[in-house]
């Protein structure tokens, strides 16, 4: 009763929602105060039960968390992990420049055990390379034909099964790999066994194509109307207008859909594993067997003693992909700055 | 009005939001209780995680097991027999199965950590089988050719090397399948045939008895290891010498009960200290006639009357 008596007409109208908006009773006095000074001097002290304004603080105060929260979480989670690999740092068996730069990976050996993940990150790299190649102009084609070239029948069609698409569980993924794709792959390439990079690669490229869809599509539907009509006012072709207007236009968003495409593909773990051939190898071609870092984490985990130095190692993989994808994440936003600033 | 109801709808939602947030707290404190056999309304959970090889076995185990103990639900999980030891050695099941003894190490660790010693029971054998493609003209292999074509330093390939060529099979490569590192069966592989030698790496490391025996069927290259119940008619087993020479052996329940087969084993089941209630009950029957049935049912070997521990 009381906001509407003595706010401006506006908010009256939408009630509702203008409760949603206005987020603490300061800014609520503040912007009647502007819309009507004499009816502010009247209200100062605001005639509001004080559980209300107490239980606005409350809330506004767990919304805040929330949003900090994503903060707090990061960077717990990177603590944990790096105190359960760190006292492998000053072990004397071990060398940080073996674990990166060696491709001998014998954790449970009985004669000698050793510790180069280098073959790993060569397998994590080429599967993710080889998906993007495959997922970006995919994905990013399939956004602009969603987003532009459509009709409103077929664009609800392919929305929903490309969300469907995005719904399959990745063990179901690595199943299909193991089974189909490998018999497949034998048969077209003649390659001696179908788990590979090959193989690999398009399962997550596939994985990864819905995410960057739905992304790249939400980011060309941002770009305000106003650009396509004056493109078309200017006598632009509809291809023009993708690309001089929208492309560069929605290039920020469309960054973004395809890193969070990377990101999928780095961190899937059960598709890879099943699917790659799961072969501590350095791979010379596509056709050629490999392991991740995130399925080997996987794989082994599990067996491993508590603090024991193998388990250890797993979690220093743990800060190696958290570093990895860091680096990606930041060098996206660099050149992202680097765009607007030209 | 309207606003007012919509403020006590907002704090009504705030002191959920709170509720929620201690009851989650004290329920997780309330699961992090469990691992001891738990009975909620009568009815007790046996949990029993380990081997990849003796998963079918378990699950037939406890499918049958609910005819015979309806009051008793057991829950079976794989992982390999290093997870099921690793996951008994830290409470939190009552049965491992294993497919290989249990290390000093880990004796020691769970003697430490729950003063009980780990107790072993052979509740079956097996043969670890070696696994072609079904077009592989192959039929019989040594352990030392095994331990050439797998072990660091090895020197065997090609499928040249073995004397012939496997139709589809174009370059000529062995493809190797292995299991990764939690598998009991990778562990008995390498002390057994690669004499505690390292694997030469890039075999594909598969993460369950079946992928193996899916992999080698679908790849005419490939040759791989897994217990003799996943055998299917799409794979060759091969016949197994112990040395290049001797007298090869099928596998099969004669020549393992025998110990003619090479490469046979022991399949365990491992309980922290002297088994107890639920757990030895389901022990016993394991080892009975019916329990006993089931292992052979899976493809595995029963074990004599002779030489069943006494519970």
């Amino acid at each position: 009763m009381f906001p509407c008596q003595s706010s401006s007409r506006r908010s009256c109208k939408s009630r509702t929602h203008s409760r949603f908006i206005v987020s603490s009773p300061v800014t609520l006095v503040a912007a009647r105060g502007e819309a009507r000074p004499a009816a502010a001097a009247r209200t100062a002290k605001p005639r509001r039960a004080r559980w209300a304004i107490a239980a606005e603080k409350t809330l506004e105060l767990i919304i805040r968390l929330c949003g900090i929260s994503a903060i707090i979480f990061v960077l717990s989670i990177f603590y944990f992990v790096f105190v359960k690999a760190a006292p492998m740092l000053v072990d004397p068996g071990f060398s940080i420049s073996e674990f990166l730069f060696s491709t001998k990976w014998y954790p449970t050996s009985e004669v000698n055990v050793r510790y180069g993940v280098f073959a790993l990150i060569v397998g994590t790299f080429s599967v993710t390379a080889l998906a993007m190649l495959i997922a970006v102009p995919f994905g990013l084609g399939a956004a602009i034909f969603v987003s532009e070239f459509c009709g409103k029948r077929l664009k609800e069609a392919l929305k929903i099964t490309i969300e469907l698409l995005a719904a399959i569980p990745s063990v179901v993924w690595g199943f299909i790999g193991l089974t189909v794709m490998n018999k497949v792959i034998i048969d077209i390439t003649g390659a001696p066994v179908g788990l590979n990079v090959l193989n690999g690669g398009l399962i997550l490229a596939l994985m990864s194509v819905p995410i960057i869809v739905s992304i790249g599509e939400d980011a060309l539907k941002a770009v305000p109307d106003s650009y396509r009509e004056a493109g078309i006012a200017l006598g632009a072709t509809k291809w023009q207008l993708v690309y001089k207007v929208l492309l560069p236009a929605a290039k920020t968003g469309l960054l973004a859909a395809v890193l969070l495409g990377v990101g999928r593909a780095v961190g899937e773990t059960m598709a890879v594993l099943m699917a790659t051939g799961h072969a501590v190898n350095i791979p010379h071609s596509i056709l050629d067997s490999v392991r991740t870092l995130t399925a080997t984490i996987a794989a082994e985990l599990g067996e491993t003693q508590e603090n024991s130095a193998h388990y250890r190692v797993l979690f220093m993989i743990g800060v190696l992909l958290f570093s990895i994808t860091f680096a990606i994440n930041l060098t996206a936003d660099l050149i992202v700055r680097g765009i607007k600033k030209r | 009005m309207k606003n007012h109801k919509l403020q006590l709808i907002g704090s009504a939602c705030v002191a959920a939001l709170i509720c929620a947030g201690q009851l989650g707290c004290s329920k997780s404190d309330a699961d992090s209780g469990k691992g001891s056999p738990g009975s909620s309304g009568g009815k007790t959970t046996l949990q029993i995680q380990g081997s990849d090889t003796m998963v079918n076995l378990a699950q037939a185990w406890a499918e049958a097991y609910r005819g015979v103990k309806p009051d008793v639900s057991i829950e079976v999980g794989g992982g390999g027999s290093g997870v099921g030891i690793a996951a008994l050695i830290n409470g939190t099941i009552e049965i491992a199965t294993s497919s290989r003894d249990m290390k000093k190490e880990e004796r020691a660790k769970a003697q430490q950590q729950s003063g009980k010693e780990a107790k072993e029971i052979t509740v079956g054998f097996d043969c670890l089988a070696i696994y072609v493609h079904k077009d592989n003209p192959m039929n019989e292999i040594s352990i030392e050719q095994l331990a050439s074509i797998y072990a660091e330093g090895g020197n065997l390939a090609n499928w040249s090397g073995l004397g012939g060529n496997v139709p589809g099979c174009q370059s000529g490569e062995i493809i190797r399948v292995s299991r990764q590192s939690s598998s009991g069966t990778y562990e008995f592989f390498r002390e057994h045939v690669l004499n505690k030698k390292d694997f030469k790496l890039g075999s594909r490391d598969m993460n369950g008895s079946k992928e193996v025996v899916d992999l080698v069927m679908h790849t005419p290259c490939a040759i791989g290891y897994s217990g003799m119940g996943y055998a299917t008619p799409e794979v060759k087993m091969l016949k197994v010498s112990a040395k290049a020479g001797a007298p090869s052996y099928p596998p099969n329940i004669e020549n393992a009960q025998k110990k003619t087969y090479p490469i046979s084993r022991p399949l365990f089941l491992y309980t922290l200290g002297e088994p107890q209630g639920a757990a030895k009950e389901f022990i016993q029957w394991a080892l009975s006639d019916a329990g006993q049935k089931i292992v052979q049912e899976t493809g595995y070997v029963p074990v004599p009357k002779q030489q069943q521990a006494k519970l």
